[in-house]
């Protein structure tokens, strides 16, 4: 039987579809027995969800503004 | 992978600004984040992502396409940090990144267990607390932002690359010159912190709001 623990070290492998059949088996069976460990699923994927949807910063206007120069030369240099 | 990134190539190499500057736009934004891991100085990790937009330019004829765009031109990104890292004697992020598996580091407190390794303290249901909730929630997001700084330097390269810039394992793995399997513990252990931190949040707040 897997234990909480252990679900929680290999849920990265799980999300990323590297476990072995037997452990998946495992996994899944504790997950349907373990409401806390679904509830911890579901954080996990609440928190890489969120991380996903921080937005970089947009670049300064006056480097865009460079960088464009730089590849006006690239292409007069061509 | 960029929008439109089959078109894209032949319009910068025939000198296309609005494709170039769509570029600029898309991606400098991102390489200063990532940027931003291996170089503490925002000035220097500035410089670089200049640098790096150069040595696009100077690349562009030679590209092959073997990889997308945007991985190539992260991986230069990757290769002046580098450089920059051994120069200033500071290899730290890479050698931390190598021996990723060496050392402990629980996903969860194991004073949340019991002995038999079940929960004694279990995680208590986010059901309120939807990403979308998370992110219009602006004290939250400051706190995002805190952990994921906080995070060690290889750990926040890795989570950048997958959860952030949407990089396949591989990918990030040839950018950043790491194995599979360390990029793979890098994550877990990176994502693990991160939840941690949201969690620390949250049961904070829960405690503020309750008489």
């Amino acid at each position: 039987m897997m234990t909480c623990k252990e679900l929680t070290e290999l849920i990265t492998d799980y999300l990323e579809g590297r476990l072995s059949l037997w452990d998946r088996m495992m996994f899944q069976m504790h997950l349907g027995m373990c409401r806390h460990c679904r509830a911890y699923l579901r954080q996990m994927k609440a928190t890489i969800r969120t991380v996903g949807a921080l937005p970089p910063e947009g670049p300064p206007p006056d480097v865009t503004a460079e960088l464009l120069d730089r590849f006006k030369d690239w292409k007069k240099s061509h | 992978m960029l929008a439109r990134e089959d078109e894209l190539l032949p319009q910068l190499r025939r000198g296309d600004e609005e494709a170039f500057t769509a570029l600029v736009k898309e991606l400098h934004g991102s390489l200063l984040r990532l940027a931003r891991t291996f170089l503490k100085d925002a000035a220097v990790a500035e410089e670089m992502v200049q640098e790096t937009w150069l040595a696009v330019l100077e690349g562009l004829d030679r590209f092959e396409g073997r990889s997308s765009l945007k991985t190539w031109i992260f991986s230069i990104l990757a290769n002046k940090a580098r450089t920059r890292a051994v120069r200033d004697g500071r290899e730290v992020l890479f050698t931390e990144m190598a021996s990723a598996e060496e050392g402990e580091e629980p996903a969860v407190d194991p004073a949340r267990f019991k002995a038999s390794g079940y929960w004694n303290e279990p995680p208590r249901p986010w059901d309120d607390h939807t990403p979308e909730r998370l992110l219009a929630n602006a004290e939250m997001m400051v706190h995002l932002k805190q952990a994921l700084e906080a995070l060690p330097e290889a750990q926040r390269a890795i989570v950048v690359l997958r959860d952030m810039e949407g990089c396949s394992p591989e990918e990030a793995c040839n950018i950043l010159g790491v194995s599979e399997t360390n990029q793979r513990v890098l994550l877990h252990r990176g994502r693990s912190r991160l939840r941690r931190a949201l969690e620390g949040v949250l049961s904070a707040a829960g405690k503020k709001d309750s008489p």
